[in-house]
Protein backbone atom coordinates (compact mmCIF):
# COMPACT_ATOMS: atom_id res chain seq x y z
CA UNK A 1 0.00 0.00 0.00
CA UNK A 2 1.38 3.43 -1.17
CA UNK A 3 1.82 6.09 1.27
CA UNK A 4 1.67 9.61 -0.15
CA UNK A 5 4.97 11.02 -0.06
CA UNK A 6 5.06 13.97 2.57
CA UNK A 7 7.27 16.83 1.74
CA UNK A 8 10.60 16.63 3.53
CA UNK A 9 10.15 18.84 6.65
CA UNK A 10 13.36 20.70 8.01
CA UNK A 11 12.07 19.10 11.49
CA UNK A 12 9.64 16.94 12.55
CA UNK A 13 7.10 18.02 14.70
CA UNK A 14 6.28 15.88 17.34
CA UNK A 15 3.03 17.41 19.40
CA UNK A 16 0.14 16.33 18.46
CA UNK A 17 -1.91 18.48 20.58
CA UNK A 18 -0.56 21.50 18.02
CA UNK A 19 -3.44 22.87 15.65
CA UNK A 20 -5.56 25.67 14.83
CA UNK A 21 -7.97 24.91 17.10
CA UNK A 22 -5.65 25.06 20.27
CA UNK A 23 -3.76 27.99 18.69
CA UNK A 24 -7.48 30.22 18.51
CA UNK A 25 -7.78 29.33 21.76
CA UNK A 26 -4.62 31.09 23.19
CA UNK A 27 -5.85 33.75 20.52
CA UNK A 28 -9.10 34.54 22.03
CA UNK A 29 -7.56 35.84 25.65
CA UNK A 30 -4.78 37.54 23.76
CA UNK A 31 -7.61 39.38 21.55
CA UNK A 32 -9.29 40.60 24.85
CA UNK A 33 -6.02 41.26 26.91
CA UNK A 34 -4.09 42.88 24.61
CA UNK A 35 -6.22 46.09 23.58
CA UNK A 36 -6.53 46.47 27.54
CA UNK A 37 -2.84 46.43 27.99
CA UNK A 38 -2.76 49.41 24.66
CA UNK A 39 -5.36 51.15 25.95
CA UNK A 40 -4.49 51.44 29.20
CA UNK A 41 -0.44 52.39 27.98
CA UNK A 42 -1.64 55.10 25.54
CA UNK A 43 -3.93 56.42 28.88
CA UNK A 44 -0.76 56.58 30.94
CA UNK A 45 0.88 58.64 28.67
CA UNK A 46 -1.88 61.00 28.76
CA UNK A 47 -1.86 61.44 32.51
CA UNK A 48 1.78 61.91 32.15
CA UNK A 49 1.37 65.27 30.59
CA UNK A 50 4.05 67.47 29.37
CA UNK A 51 7.66 67.57 30.38
CA UNK A 52 10.59 65.01 31.81
CA UNK A 53 11.50 62.25 30.06
CA UNK A 54 7.90 61.28 28.37
CA UNK A 55 7.69 62.10 24.19
CA UNK A 56 6.61 65.31 23.91
CA UNK A 57 3.03 65.78 22.65
CA UNK A 58 4.13 67.48 19.12
CA UNK A 59 7.14 64.92 18.74
CA UNK A 60 4.40 62.12 17.79
CA UNK A 61 3.16 63.29 14.70
CA UNK A 62 -0.24 62.52 16.02
CA UNK A 63 0.16 59.18 17.29
CA UNK A 64 -1.39 59.29 20.64
CA UNK A 65 -5.11 59.13 22.24
CA UNK A 66 -6.43 62.67 22.65
CA UNK A 67 -4.85 64.63 25.06
CA UNK A 68 -6.94 65.46 28.17
CA UNK A 69 -6.55 67.48 31.16
CA UNK A 70 -5.81 64.19 33.56
CA UNK A 71 -9.08 64.00 35.97
CA UNK A 72 -8.71 64.00 40.09
CA UNK A 73 -10.96 62.20 40.64
CA UNK A 74 -11.56 59.20 40.92
CA UNK A 75 -7.99 59.28 42.92
CA UNK A 76 -7.04 55.57 42.17
CA UNK A 77 -7.12 56.46 38.09
CA UNK A 78 -3.66 56.22 37.66
CA UNK A 79 -3.30 53.55 39.94
CA UNK A 80 -5.94 51.55 37.69
CA UNK A 81 -4.45 52.70 34.35
CA UNK A 82 -1.05 51.70 34.88
CA UNK A 83 -1.44 48.80 37.35
CA UNK A 84 -3.56 47.30 34.83
CA UNK A 85 -1.13 48.21 31.84
CA UNK A 86 1.77 46.35 34.23
CA UNK A 87 -0.09 43.89 35.81
CA UNK A 88 -2.21 42.53 32.67
CA UNK A 89 0.94 42.99 30.73
CA UNK A 90 2.94 40.54 32.71
CA UNK A 91 -0.15 37.55 33.31
CA UNK A 92 -0.53 38.03 29.10
CA UNK A 93 3.51 36.73 28.62
CA UNK A 94 2.85 33.34 29.53
CA UNK A 95 -0.03 33.42 27.12
CA UNK A 96 2.19 34.86 24.37
CA UNK A 97 4.90 32.28 25.00
CA UNK A 98 2.35 29.39 24.53
CA UNK A 99 1.04 30.66 21.46
CA UNK A 100 4.65 31.34 19.97
CA UNK A 101 5.08 27.81 20.82
CA UNK A 102 1.60 27.02 19.00
CA UNK A 103 2.48 28.54 15.80
CA UNK A 104 6.46 28.32 15.53
CA UNK A 105 6.03 25.45 12.87
CA UNK A 106 5.33 28.31 10.56
CA UNK A 107 8.66 29.62 11.29
CA UNK A 108 10.30 26.68 9.20
CA UNK A 109 7.57 26.48 5.97
CA UNK A 110 8.91 27.85 2.92
CA UNK A 111 7.93 31.44 2.29
CA UNK A 112 4.89 32.32 -0.32
CA UNK A 113 5.54 33.24 -3.54
CA UNK A 114 2.89 34.98 -3.65
CA UNK A 115 4.12 38.65 -3.45
CA UNK A 116 1.30 40.02 -1.03
CA UNK A 117 1.56 36.90 0.96
CA UNK A 118 5.30 37.19 1.33
CA UNK A 119 4.74 40.65 2.83
CA UNK A 120 2.21 39.16 5.54
CA UNK A 121 4.58 37.03 6.59
CA UNK A 122 7.05 39.97 7.18
CA UNK A 123 4.58 41.46 8.92
CA UNK A 124 4.87 38.97 11.26
CA UNK A 125 8.38 39.79 12.18
CA UNK A 126 6.51 43.34 13.33
CA UNK A 127 4.27 41.41 15.18
CA UNK A 128 6.39 39.08 16.98
CA UNK A 129 9.46 41.17 17.37
CA UNK A 130 7.49 44.49 19.16
CA UNK A 131 5.52 42.17 21.52
CA UNK A 132 8.58 40.94 22.52
CA UNK A 133 10.73 44.25 22.62
CA UNK A 134 7.58 45.75 24.98
CA UNK A 135 7.59 42.37 27.01
CA UNK A 136 11.19 42.92 27.26
CA UNK A 137 11.81 46.79 28.18
CA UNK A 138 8.90 46.77 30.21
CA UNK A 139 10.23 43.84 32.44
CA UNK A 140 13.58 45.32 32.32
CA UNK A 141 12.12 48.85 33.09
CA UNK A 142 10.48 48.01 36.16
CA UNK A 143 13.29 46.37 37.74
CA UNK A 144 15.83 49.03 37.22
CA UNK A 145 17.81 47.40 34.85
CA UNK A 146 18.33 49.51 32.28
CA UNK A 147 21.22 47.29 30.21
CA UNK A 148 19.61 48.75 27.05
CA UNK A 149 20.94 51.81 27.19
CA UNK A 150 18.13 53.73 25.23
CA UNK A 151 15.51 55.75 26.87
CA UNK A 152 12.99 53.47 27.91
CA UNK A 153 10.30 55.84 27.19
CA UNK A 154 11.14 56.75 23.74
CA UNK A 155 11.62 52.99 22.56
CA UNK A 156 8.28 51.41 24.82
CA UNK A 157 6.04 54.00 23.11
CA UNK A 158 7.61 53.31 19.75
CA UNK A 159 7.47 49.88 19.40
CA UNK A 160 3.69 49.77 21.00
CA UNK A 161 2.55 51.79 18.04
CA UNK A 162 4.71 48.90 15.71
CA UNK A 163 2.73 46.25 17.89
CA UNK A 164 -0.18 48.18 17.27
CA UNK A 165 0.20 48.16 13.66
CA UNK A 166 0.96 44.72 13.33
CA UNK A 167 -1.83 43.05 16.10
CA UNK A 168 -4.67 45.09 13.95
CA UNK A 169 -3.39 43.38 10.48
CA UNK A 170 -2.57 40.38 12.18
CA UNK A 171 -6.44 40.28 13.46
CA UNK A 172 -8.35 41.72 10.65
CA UNK A 173 -6.39 38.81 8.35
CA UNK A 174 -6.99 36.22 10.79
CA UNK A 175 -10.36 36.92 12.73
CA UNK A 176 -11.98 34.53 10.18
CA UNK A 177 -9.67 31.59 10.41
CA UNK A 178 -10.20 31.81 14.45
CA UNK A 179 -13.60 31.90 14.30
CA UNK A 180 -13.62 28.91 12.12
CA UNK A 181 -11.20 27.13 13.49
CA UNK A 182 -13.08 27.79 17.25
CA UNK A 183 -15.94 26.37 15.96
CA UNK A 184 -13.75 23.11 14.82
CA UNK A 185 -14.30 21.54 18.00
CA UNK A 186 -15.86 21.75 20.92
CA UNK A 187 -14.43 23.58 24.15
CA UNK A 188 -16.86 21.14 26.53
CA UNK A 189 -15.85 18.04 24.64
CA UNK A 190 -12.00 19.16 25.07
CA UNK A 191 -12.50 19.66 28.47
CA UNK A 192 -14.05 16.17 29.24
CA UNK A 193 -11.33 14.90 26.91
CA UNK A 194 -8.76 12.62 28.97
CA UNK A 195 -5.06 12.18 27.80
CA UNK A 196 -6.20 9.13 26.61
CA UNK A 197 -8.42 10.27 23.94
CA UNK A 198 -6.29 13.02 22.57
CA UNK A 199 -6.43 12.61 18.89
CA UNK A 200 -4.51 15.20 16.50
CA UNK A 201 -6.40 17.87 15.16
CA UNK A 202 -7.58 17.51 11.34
CA UNK A 203 -4.36 18.16 9.03
CA UNK A 204 -4.58 22.27 8.61
CA UNK A 205 -3.60 24.36 5.49
CA UNK A 206 -1.22 26.58 8.10
CA UNK A 207 1.00 23.80 8.42
CA UNK A 208 0.26 23.38 12.11
CA UNK A 209 -1.02 20.04 12.26
CA UNK A 210 1.79 17.84 12.62
CA UNK A 211 1.73 15.00 10.05
CA UNK A 212 3.24 12.34 12.07
CA UNK A 213 3.62 13.57 15.71
CA UNK A 214 4.18 11.49 18.79
CA UNK A 215 2.03 9.51 21.12
CA UNK A 216 0.26 12.47 23.02
CA UNK A 217 1.91 13.06 27.20
CA UNK A 218 -0.32 16.14 27.97
CA UNK A 219 -4.08 16.74 26.98
CA UNK A 220 -5.70 19.68 25.38
CA UNK A 221 -7.43 20.25 28.55
CA UNK A 222 -3.92 19.98 30.14
CA UNK A 223 -2.11 22.12 27.90
CA UNK A 224 -5.26 24.94 29.01
CA UNK A 225 -4.46 24.32 32.54
CA UNK A 226 -0.77 24.05 32.01
CA UNK A 227 -1.09 28.05 30.46
CA UNK A 228 -4.18 29.13 32.47
CA UNK A 229 -1.93 27.95 35.86
CA UNK A 230 0.86 30.15 34.73
CA UNK A 231 -0.69 32.84 34.24
CA UNK A 232 -2.30 32.59 37.64
CA UNK A 233 1.51 31.88 38.95
CA UNK A 234 2.49 34.91 37.45
CA UNK A 235 -0.45 36.80 38.65
CA UNK A 236 0.14 35.77 42.29
CA UNK A 237 3.70 37.22 42.08
CA UNK A 238 2.79 40.53 40.99
CA UNK A 239 -0.49 41.35 42.62
CA UNK A 240 1.64 42.32 45.65
CA UNK A 241 2.55 45.24 43.49
CA UNK A 242 -0.61 46.78 44.27
CA UNK A 243 -1.84 45.41 46.89
CA UNK A 244 -0.77 46.47 50.39
CA UNK A 245 -2.24 43.53 51.99
CA UNK A 246 -0.85 41.22 49.70
CA UNK A 247 2.31 43.41 49.53
CA UNK A 248 4.53 40.25 50.98
CA UNK A 249 3.68 37.73 48.22
CA UNK A 250 5.28 39.99 45.16
CA UNK A 251 8.50 37.51 46.05
CA UNK A 252 10.58 38.83 43.75
CA UNK A 253 10.22 42.40 42.87
CA UNK A 254 11.45 45.26 45.11
CA UNK A 255 8.02 46.44 46.42
CA UNK A 256 7.21 43.26 48.14
CA UNK A 257 9.65 43.69 50.73
CA UNK A 258 9.74 46.48 53.68
CA UNK A 259 12.01 49.77 53.28
CA UNK A 260 12.49 50.25 56.96
CA UNK A 261 15.91 50.62 57.99
CA UNK A 262 15.78 48.50 60.66
CA UNK A 263 13.21 46.51 62.83
CA UNK A 264 12.07 49.51 65.18
CA UNK A 265 10.30 51.09 61.78
CA UNK A 266 8.99 47.92 60.23
CA UNK A 267 5.19 48.66 60.06
CA UNK A 268 5.48 51.90 60.98
CA UNK A 269 4.11 55.31 59.07
CA UNK A 270 6.56 55.31 56.67
CA UNK A 271 7.37 51.69 55.99
CA UNK A 272 6.31 51.43 52.58
CA UNK A 273 7.48 51.84 49.47
CA UNK A 274 10.32 54.46 47.68
CA UNK A 275 10.35 55.41 44.39
CA UNK A 276 14.07 57.51 44.75
CA UNK A 277 15.95 57.83 47.46
CA UNK A 278 17.14 60.35 49.72
CA UNK A 279 20.63 59.35 49.20
CA UNK A 280 20.26 59.71 45.30
CA UNK A 281 18.86 62.73 44.78
CA UNK A 282 22.02 63.81 46.23
CA UNK A 283 20.41 66.97 48.23
CA UNK A 284 22.30 67.99 51.13
CA UNK A 285 20.73 67.04 54.76
CA UNK A 286 21.19 70.73 55.98
CA UNK A 287 18.90 71.92 53.49
CA UNK A 288 16.00 69.75 54.32
CA UNK A 289 16.43 70.25 57.81
CA UNK A 290 18.03 73.78 59.48
CA UNK A 291 17.78 75.92 55.65
CA UNK A 292 14.48 74.72 54.42
CA UNK A 293 12.16 77.00 53.75
CA UNK A 294 9.36 77.20 50.90
CA UNK A 295 8.83 79.54 48.17
CA UNK A 296 5.21 80.64 46.82
CA UNK A 297 5.92 82.68 43.64
CA UNK A 298 3.26 84.20 41.27
CA UNK A 299 1.60 86.50 43.83
CA UNK A 300 2.54 90.30 44.19
CA UNK A 301 5.67 89.34 45.50
CA UNK A 302 7.18 85.99 46.70
CA UNK A 303 6.12 84.79 50.21
CA UNK A 304 8.52 82.52 51.91
CA UNK A 305 7.11 80.23 54.82
CA UNK A 306 9.47 77.74 57.24
CA UNK A 307 7.98 74.36 58.88
CA UNK A 308 6.24 76.60 61.43
CA UNK A 309 4.08 78.54 59.40
CA UNK A 310 3.57 76.46 57.01
CA UNK A 311 2.29 73.69 60.69
CA UNK A 312 0.26 76.99 61.24
CA UNK A 313 -1.74 76.84 58.17
CA UNK A 314 -5.01 74.70 58.32
CA UNK A 315 -3.64 71.24 58.05
CA UNK A 316 -6.08 68.37 55.67
CA UNK A 317 -5.49 65.02 56.10
CA UNK A 318 -6.54 62.81 53.01
CA UNK A 319 -6.13 59.16 52.03
CA UNK A 320 -5.10 58.85 48.78
CA UNK A 321 -2.92 55.95 46.73
CA UNK A 322 0.48 57.36 45.35
CA UNK A 323 1.49 54.89 41.62
CA UNK A 324 4.43 54.48 39.67
CA UNK A 325 5.07 53.76 36.62
CA UNK A 326 6.84 50.44 37.65
CA UNK A 327 3.08 49.26 37.82
CA UNK A 328 3.14 49.66 41.84
CA UNK A 329 0.93 51.51 43.92
CA UNK A 330 0.31 52.38 47.51
CA UNK A 331 -2.15 53.89 49.19
CA UNK A 332 -1.72 55.90 52.57
CA UNK A 333 -3.01 58.60 54.71
CA UNK A 334 -1.65 62.04 54.02
CA UNK A 335 -1.52 65.38 56.44
CA UNK A 336 -1.03 68.91 55.25
CA UNK A 337 -1.84 72.39 53.51
CA UNK A 338 -4.39 72.21 50.78
CA UNK A 339 -2.43 73.65 47.69
CA UNK A 340 -5.30 76.04 46.76
CA UNK A 341 -4.66 77.80 50.32
CA UNK A 342 -1.00 77.40 49.53
CA UNK A 343 -2.09 80.16 46.21
CA UNK A 344 -4.34 81.78 48.56
CA UNK A 345 -0.79 82.90 50.76
CA UNK A 346 0.79 83.51 47.76
CA UNK A 347 -1.50 86.13 47.07
CA UNK A 348 -3.66 84.45 44.08
CA UNK A 349 -7.46 83.39 44.66
CA UNK A 350 -8.16 80.07 43.56
CA UNK A 351 -10.26 80.88 40.41
CA UNK A 352 -6.66 82.75 39.28
CA UNK A 353 -4.75 80.18 39.11
CA UNK A 354 -3.95 78.31 35.38
CA UNK A 355 -1.37 76.10 37.16
CA UNK A 356 1.47 75.86 39.00
CA UNK A 357 4.97 74.52 39.12
CA UNK A 358 6.21 72.56 42.12
CA UNK A 359 10.34 72.29 42.03
CA UNK A 360 11.81 70.39 44.07
CA UNK A 361 15.63 71.21 45.78
CA UNK A 362 16.91 68.34 43.70
CA UNK A 363 18.41 69.29 40.67
CA UNK A 364 17.61 66.41 37.78
CA UNK A 365 15.33 65.42 34.88
CA UNK A 366 12.51 64.57 37.35
CA UNK A 367 13.29 67.52 40.02
CA UNK A 368 9.97 69.18 39.23
CA UNK A 369 6.34 68.99 38.10
CA UNK A 370 3.72 71.03 36.33
CA UNK A 371 0.49 70.36 37.82
CA UNK A 372 -2.87 72.08 35.67
CA UNK A 373 -5.89 73.53 37.28
CA UNK A 374 -7.94 71.02 38.51
CA UNK A 375 -5.38 69.49 39.92
CA UNK A 376 -4.16 72.54 42.24
CA UNK A 377 -7.29 73.19 43.08
CA UNK A 378 -8.88 69.76 44.05
CA UNK A 379 -9.58 69.61 47.31
CA UNK A 380 -7.43 66.49 48.51
CA UNK A 381 -4.14 67.99 46.51
CA UNK A 382 -2.10 68.71 49.10
CA UNK A 383 1.68 69.78 50.06
CA UNK A 384 2.10 66.89 52.81
CA UNK A 385 4.02 67.11 55.55
CA UNK A 386 3.33 63.85 57.30
CA UNK A 387 2.00 60.42 56.78
CA UNK A 388 0.43 58.30 58.54
CA UNK A 389 0.44 60.72 61.76
CA UNK A 390 4.03 61.11 61.63
CA UNK A 391 6.32 63.22 59.88
CA UNK A 392 7.80 62.46 56.46
CA UNK A 393 11.10 60.30 56.41
CA UNK A 394 13.91 61.78 54.41
CA UNK A 395 12.72 58.99 51.45
CA UNK A 396 9.58 60.14 51.43
CA UNK A 397 10.40 64.31 50.48
CA UNK A 398 10.65 65.12 54.08
CA UNK A 399 9.86 67.75 55.16
CA UNK A 400 7.49 68.11 52.45
CA UNK A 401 5.72 66.60 49.17
CA UNK A 402 3.28 66.84 46.86
CA UNK A 403 0.57 64.64 46.58
CA UNK A 404 -1.90 65.04 43.99
CA UNK A 405 -4.98 62.33 43.34
CA UNK A 406 -4.43 60.45 40.03
CA UNK A 407 -1.47 62.03 39.74
CA UNK A 408 1.47 59.82 38.30
CA UNK A 409 4.04 59.14 41.15
CA UNK A 410 6.92 60.86 39.66
CA UNK A 411 4.92 64.39 39.50
CA UNK A 412 4.13 63.93 43.11
CA UNK A 413 7.46 66.24 43.78
CA UNK A 414 9.33 64.97 46.85
CA UNK A 415 11.51 67.49 49.01
CA UNK A 416 9.54 70.74 47.87
CA UNK A 417 11.35 73.93 47.38
CA UNK A 418 9.34 76.06 45.65
CA UNK A 419 5.52 76.28 44.52
CA UNK A 420 4.98 78.93 41.00
CA UNK A 421 1.59 79.57 40.99
CA UNK A 422 0.75 81.00 36.97
CA UNK A 423 -2.00 83.58 36.69
CA UNK A 424 -4.61 82.95 34.07
CA UNK B 1 -8.94 35.88 -11.55
CA UNK B 2 -10.28 39.13 -11.17
CA UNK B 3 -11.94 38.05 -7.51
CA UNK B 4 -8.07 36.85 -7.34
CA UNK B 5 -6.84 40.00 -7.90
CA UNK B 6 -9.48 41.62 -5.66
CA UNK B 7 -8.78 39.61 -3.01
CA UNK B 8 -5.00 40.09 -3.36
CA UNK B 9 -6.10 43.95 -3.63
CA UNK B 10 -7.46 44.20 -0.23
CA UNK B 11 -4.89 42.08 1.22
CA UNK B 12 -2.49 44.55 -0.10
CA UNK B 13 -4.11 47.58 1.24
CA UNK B 14 -3.89 46.13 4.86
CA UNK B 15 -0.33 45.22 4.37
CA UNK B 16 0.66 48.20 3.42
CA UNK B 17 -1.05 49.83 6.14
CA UNK B 18 0.35 48.39 8.58
CA UNK B 19 4.15 48.36 7.30
CA UNK B 20 2.96 52.40 6.28
CA UNK B 21 1.72 52.95 10.30
CA UNK B 22 4.88 51.35 11.82
CA UNK B 23 6.93 53.51 9.31
CA UNK B 24 5.47 55.89 10.48
CA UNK B 25 5.58 55.97 14.16
CA UNK B 26 9.55 54.81 13.78
CA UNK B 27 10.20 57.45 11.83
CA UNK B 28 8.09 60.63 13.48
CA UNK B 29 9.23 59.12 17.35
CA UNK B 30 13.00 58.07 16.56
CA UNK B 31 13.86 58.51 12.86
CA UNK B 32 14.73 60.91 10.67
CA UNK B 33 13.19 64.16 11.81
CA UNK B 34 11.64 63.53 15.05
CA UNK B 35 13.49 66.14 16.54
CA UNK B 36 15.64 64.36 18.76
CA UNK B 37 19.67 64.70 18.25
CA UNK B 38 21.58 63.58 15.37
CA UNK B 39 22.57 63.97 12.04
CA UNK B 40 19.02 64.43 10.50
CA UNK B 41 17.55 64.74 13.81
CA UNK B 42 17.73 60.80 14.44
CA UNK B 43 17.63 59.40 17.81
CA UNK B 44 21.29 58.60 18.25
CA UNK B 45 19.99 55.04 19.42
CA UNK B 46 17.89 54.37 17.05
CA UNK B 47 20.11 51.47 15.82
CA UNK B 48 20.09 49.72 19.45
CA UNK B 49 16.65 49.83 19.22
CA UNK B 50 16.69 47.57 15.87
CA UNK B 51 19.00 45.64 17.68
CA UNK B 52 17.04 44.81 20.78
CA UNK B 53 14.08 44.28 18.39
CA UNK B 54 15.15 41.98 16.28
CA UNK B 55 17.11 40.13 19.39
CA UNK B 56 13.99 39.61 21.27
CA UNK B 57 12.98 37.61 17.92
CA UNK B 58 15.88 36.26 17.16
CA UNK B 59 16.38 34.95 21.09
CA UNK B 60 13.07 33.45 21.09
CA UNK B 61 13.30 31.92 18.12
CA UNK B 62 16.79 30.53 18.15
CA UNK B 63 17.54 30.50 21.89
CA UNK B 64 14.59 30.28 23.86
CA UNK B 65 12.58 27.53 21.78
CA UNK B 66 14.75 25.19 20.95
CA UNK B 67 15.90 25.34 24.46
CA UNK B 68 12.79 24.65 25.85
CA UNK B 69 11.88 22.15 22.86
CA UNK B 70 14.81 20.49 23.11
CA UNK B 71 15.15 20.19 26.90
CA UNK B 72 11.18 18.13 26.67
CA UNK B 73 13.13 15.84 23.82
CA UNK B 74 15.62 15.04 26.16
CA UNK B 75 13.14 14.39 29.01
CA UNK B 76 11.24 12.57 27.31
CA UNK B 77 14.02 10.45 25.80
CA UNK B 78 15.26 9.83 29.90
CA UNK B 79 12.45 8.96 30.86
CA UNK B 80 12.41 5.86 28.50
CA UNK B 81 15.27 4.72 30.21
CA UNK B 82 13.11 4.90 33.32
CA UNK B 83 11.07 2.15 34.26
CA UNK B 84 7.46 3.10 33.93
CA UNK B 85 5.43 4.63 36.30
CA UNK B 86 1.92 3.80 37.38
CA UNK B 87 1.48 7.79 36.87
CA UNK B 88 3.76 9.18 34.23
CA UNK B 89 6.27 11.32 35.53
CA UNK B 90 6.36 13.75 33.04
CA UNK B 91 4.35 16.54 33.55
CA UNK B 92 5.68 16.65 36.82
CA UNK B 93 8.94 17.31 35.74
CA UNK B 94 7.82 19.76 32.65
CA UNK B 95 5.64 21.72 35.31
CA UNK B 96 7.67 22.61 37.92
CA UNK B 97 10.38 23.04 35.23
CA UNK B 98 8.83 25.63 33.16
CA UNK B 99 6.93 27.29 36.45
CA UNK B 100 10.60 27.45 37.50
CA UNK B 101 12.07 28.86 33.96
CA UNK B 102 9.74 31.43 33.94
CA UNK B 103 10.00 33.14 36.88
CA UNK B 104 13.49 32.63 35.98
CA UNK B 105 12.97 34.89 32.77
CA UNK B 106 10.62 37.39 34.24
CA UNK B 107 12.31 38.13 37.17
CA UNK B 108 15.74 37.61 35.81
CA UNK B 109 17.66 41.20 36.76
CA UNK B 110 16.75 40.95 40.34
CA UNK B 111 18.21 37.30 40.12
CA UNK B 112 21.40 37.47 38.45
CA UNK B 113 21.90 40.88 40.42
CA UNK B 114 21.92 43.64 37.53
CA UNK B 115 21.16 46.69 37.52
CA UNK B 116 22.01 47.07 41.03
CA UNK B 117 23.20 50.29 41.58
CA UNK B 118 19.63 51.56 40.00
CA UNK B 119 17.86 49.66 42.27
CA UNK B 120 19.52 51.01 45.11
CA UNK B 121 19.14 54.67 44.39
CA UNK B 122 14.95 54.08 43.33
CA UNK B 123 14.01 52.13 45.68
CA UNK B 124 16.56 52.02 48.92
CA UNK B 125 16.78 48.06 48.70
CA UNK B 126 19.43 45.78 47.10
CA UNK B 127 18.99 42.82 45.67
CA UNK B 128 20.53 39.93 47.68
CA UNK B 129 17.05 38.12 48.33
CA UNK B 130 15.90 37.33 44.88
CA UNK B 131 17.98 34.32 44.15
CA UNK B 132 17.46 32.66 47.09
CA UNK B 133 13.78 33.30 46.87
CA UNK B 134 13.78 31.83 43.38
CA UNK B 135 15.31 28.71 44.15
CA UNK B 136 12.97 28.64 47.07
CA UNK B 137 10.74 28.89 44.72
CA UNK B 138 11.74 26.02 42.63
CA UNK B 139 12.13 23.77 45.45
CA UNK B 140 8.51 24.24 46.63
CA UNK B 141 7.41 23.74 42.73
CA UNK B 142 8.95 20.16 42.59
CA UNK B 143 8.19 19.58 45.87
CA UNK B 144 4.43 20.30 44.95
CA UNK B 145 4.73 18.10 41.90
CA UNK B 146 6.08 15.38 44.00
CA UNK B 147 3.47 14.88 46.18
CA UNK B 148 0.79 15.64 43.95
CA UNK B 149 2.31 12.81 41.81
CA UNK B 150 2.32 10.07 44.99
CA UNK B 151 -1.40 11.21 45.66
CA UNK B 152 -1.94 10.26 41.95
CA UNK B 153 -0.12 7.16 42.69
CA UNK B 154 -1.52 6.39 45.66
CA UNK B 155 -5.43 6.86 43.86
CA UNK B 156 -4.38 5.26 41.37
CA UNK B 157 -3.10 1.87 42.92
CA UNK B 158 -6.82 2.15 45.09
CA UNK B 159 -9.25 2.26 42.22
CA UNK B 160 -6.89 -0.34 40.08
CA UNK B 161 -6.78 -2.63 43.10
CA UNK B 162 -10.63 -2.50 43.99
CA UNK B 163 -11.93 -1.94 40.67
Amino acid sequence: MNRPVAPRRVVRWRSPIRGPWLTSVFALPLLVGMPIVIVTGLLDWVAYGEGQSIPAREDLGGLHLPVFAWPTDPAWLFRLTEGVHVGLGMVLVPLVLAKLWSVIPKLFTPPPLNPVRLLERFSLILLVGSVLFEIVTGLLNIQYDYVFGFSFYTAHYTGAWVFIAAFALHVVLKLPTMVRSLRSRSMRTELATPLADTVPEPPDDDGLVAPDPDPPTMSRRGALALVGGGMLFVGALVVGQFSDGLRRTALLLPRGRTTAPDSTERGGPNDFPVNRTFVASGIAVAAITDDWSLELTGGAAPVRLDRAALAALPQHTATLPIACVEGWSTLQTWTGVRLRDLARVAGLEPEQVCSATVRSIEVGPFAQATLHAGQVLSDDSLLAVQVNGADLSRDHGHPARVIVPALPGVHNTKWVGSIGFVRC
Amino acid sequence: MLRLLAGNAVRLVLVAGCFLLAGYAVVTIVGPGSGGSGPYGTDPSLPWMAVWFLGALVLHDVVLFPLYAGGDRLLTLALRAVPATRVPLINHVRIPVLGSGLALLMFLPGIIRQGGATTLAATGLDQEPYRERWLWLTAALFAVSAVVWLVRTIVTRASSAGG
